[in-house]
């Protein structure tokens, strides 16, 4: 079983556009959303939702007032000022548990806390994993990893030998639970300033992962002169330049319609990420 | 005034409209000030030339261990719900990059083997052009605690001054932090489901930290009715609409900025900020 992940350093490259497009041309594929906190792929998959499971992120406490005598140590410890008044902030809760262990008169408790829900669907092109992170949770990462497991599960129980991973943007914490053990990150990137910026640093956290690395440049004739420094960085990195989607309308139309470009008819938008599609499964060896 | 800069999701356009906000908004004021708070990717800096003045380090306590003093109890192990801390046989790990700096092992350790020492997570850099004052957050690579960044940046501000706050996308921690105790907050998001979808989920989050919202659409293409549809229901004005053209993308990977690629943006940004200043004060 191979797995593919898709990142970006940054959001709005275009990531989501190319993955649904994937989904599209691989007959055989798990396809996998791992950007929990803005999920978007179901947009362009619309798939249909099998089953739902509650995912529990961590813990938050919670003061019983009746016990509580008013000592005041949890809101003076606490060191993200989650306790005011006697009252505890869940947004700002990290459940720690100083407060539990601190508390004289055993007024705290640490209770799960849900902060949201992982998905199991079928979508015209295979089945799909996929979550939704409730409003200001965190723990992502745990989130993330939950959905992978699952997704290399259904990829065994069916015998699938392929797994396509849409990542999180940035290069926090779940853009690390999305790669940990994947085979190959492509990383997307635009010819723009921060694009380069953006590549360079992704890259170096690929690395860290032993896992194969290719780029592919979105909207490459934006910008003639920042097209030509990504791809001098990307082979001064010693990683492969191995797409290149021209800006074009057909791409913008996908996106307000919601539908893979590669359901557009003929149109070069399609035929680049068909490119890409065929060097990345040769590369993957699938 | 303090305004921040939200879109649910990268790549909307949100460090276009807070650079031309701010170079908009010099014209008449004695100063302004721009925070980039994208700390995990500052690049506000990018499109601005900027002197750099001064830089500080933020830093967070993680614990130390003193060999001396540890009799291997395993309390502080047990104790981290992070899993930050393991004991090994004889000696004691430490995970600086899960750790959480909550305090709770040094605090609870039995024998005073644990202290907090620094790490140093990330660094907060001014810089000044002209009536321009720039603040970058930036984390340090393989650090993941953004909202102390966040926090430091927002700590440097001169609370008398027109604050301009560059968010980083999403909507989870890092963005609350951003945007929470702002007087207003603009939302750009464009024309499209996926758009829409963040849009909506960053309004959601704005409710929870009760700050008033607007929205910017950006790219913005005639005959689509989608966000004008889902404002008009939640209630939320339209501030400012930027068309989807092929020459303000262009301008915009060069790095520079909107307001300065064509001038007549400018006016448009004032008027923005009348807007906001007046939901504001309504
Ligand atoms: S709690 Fe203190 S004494 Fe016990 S193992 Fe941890 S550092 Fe050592
Ligand atoms: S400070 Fe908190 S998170 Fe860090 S090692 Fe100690 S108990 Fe764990």
């Amino acid at each position: 079983m191979k797995e593919l992940t898709v990142i970006s350093g940054k959001g709005g490259t275009g990531k989501t556009s190319i993955l649904g497009s994937f989904a599209t041309l691989s007959n055989k594929a798990v396809i996998c959303d791992c950007d929990v906190d803005a999920a978007n792929l179901h947009l362009l998959l619309k798939p249909d939702v099998q089953e739902t499971h509650s995912f529990i992120g961590g813990v938050k406490a919670n003061i019983n007032l009746e016990l509580c005598s008013k000592c005041g140590s949890c809101e003076e410890l606490c060191r993200f000022s989650a306790i005011k008044e006697r009252q505890v902030n869940p947004y700002a809760c990290e459940g720690c548990g100083l407060c539990y262990g601190i508390c004289p008169s055993g007024a705290i408790t640490l209770n799960d806390h849900q902060s949201g829900h992982w998905y199991v669907s079928e979508t015209q092109w295979g089945p799909m994993v996929h979550a939704k992170l409730g409003i200001a949770e965190g723990n992502s990462g745990l989130l993330v990893s939950a959905v992978r497991k699952r997704a290399r599960e259904i990829a065994t129980e069916r015998d699938i030998p392929l797994i396509i991973s849409d990542g999180p943007p940035g290069i926090g914490c779940p853009v690390i639970s999305s790669l940990a053990g994947t085979d190959m990150a492509l990383i997307v990137t635009e010819p723009t300033r921060s694009g380069l910026h953006d590549m360079e640093r992704i890259i170096q956290v690929a690395a860290t992962f032993g896992c194969q690395a290719a780029v592919c440049i979105n909207k490459y004739d934006l910008d003639t002169e920042n097209c030509f420094s990504i791809e001098a960085a990307a082979s001064k990195l010693d990683v492969p330049v191995i797409g290149k989607i021209p800006y074009n309308q057909t791409l913008s139309q996908s996106l307000l319609q919601g539908t893979p470009v590669t359901l557009l008819g003929q149109n070069e938008g399609a035929s680049a990420i068909t490119k890409l599609w065929q060097q990345v499964t040769g590369l993957l060896g699938v | 005034m303090k305004i921040s800069v939200a879109s649910g999701k990268g790549g909307t356009g949100k460090t276009l409209v807070a650079t031309s906000l701010a170079l908009s908004l010099i014209k008449n004021n004695p100063s302004v000030q721009l925070l980039d708070c994208d700390v995990e990717e500052p690049n506000v800096h990018l499109f601005l030339d900027q002197e750099p003045i001064n830089e500080t380090t933020v830093s967070l306590p993680i614990p130390k261990i003193n060999e001396d003093l540890c009799q291997h109890c395993g309390k502080c192990t047990e104790i981290c719900r992070f899993n930050a801390i393991t004991l090994l046989k004889d000696t004691i790990l430490i995970f600086p990059d899960v750790c959480h700096s909550c305090s709770a092992c040094w605090h609870f350790c039995p024998t005073g083997a644990l202290e907090p020492s620094p790490r140093e997570v990330g660094t907060v850099q001014i810089s000044q052009s002209g009536k321009l004052k720039l603040i970058t957050g930036r984390l340090n690579l393989g650090v993941h605690a953004s909202p102390p960044v966040i926090k430091a940046v927002r700590g440097a501000i001169d609370t008398d001054t027109v604050t301009i706050i560059d968010g980083p996308p999403g909507s989870s921690c890092p963005v609350m932090a951003a945007v929470e105790e702002t007087d207003y907050c603009i939302l750009v998001t464009e024309p499209t489901p996926f758009g829409l979808n963040d849009l909506s989920l960053a309004v959601e989050m704005l409710k929870v930290l009760n700050v008033p919202c607007g929205v910017i659409i950006n790219r913005d293409v005639p005959g689509n009715h989608l966000i004008d549809d889902y404002c008009q229901e939640k209630g939320l004005p339209i501030l400012l609409r930027i068309p989807l053209d092929t020459e303000i993308a262009r301008a915009y990977a060069k790095g520079i900025p909107l307001v300065k690629s064509s001038p007549v943006w400018t006016e448009k940004f004032i008027d923005l900020y009348q807007q906001v200043t007046q939901e504001v004060t309504k």
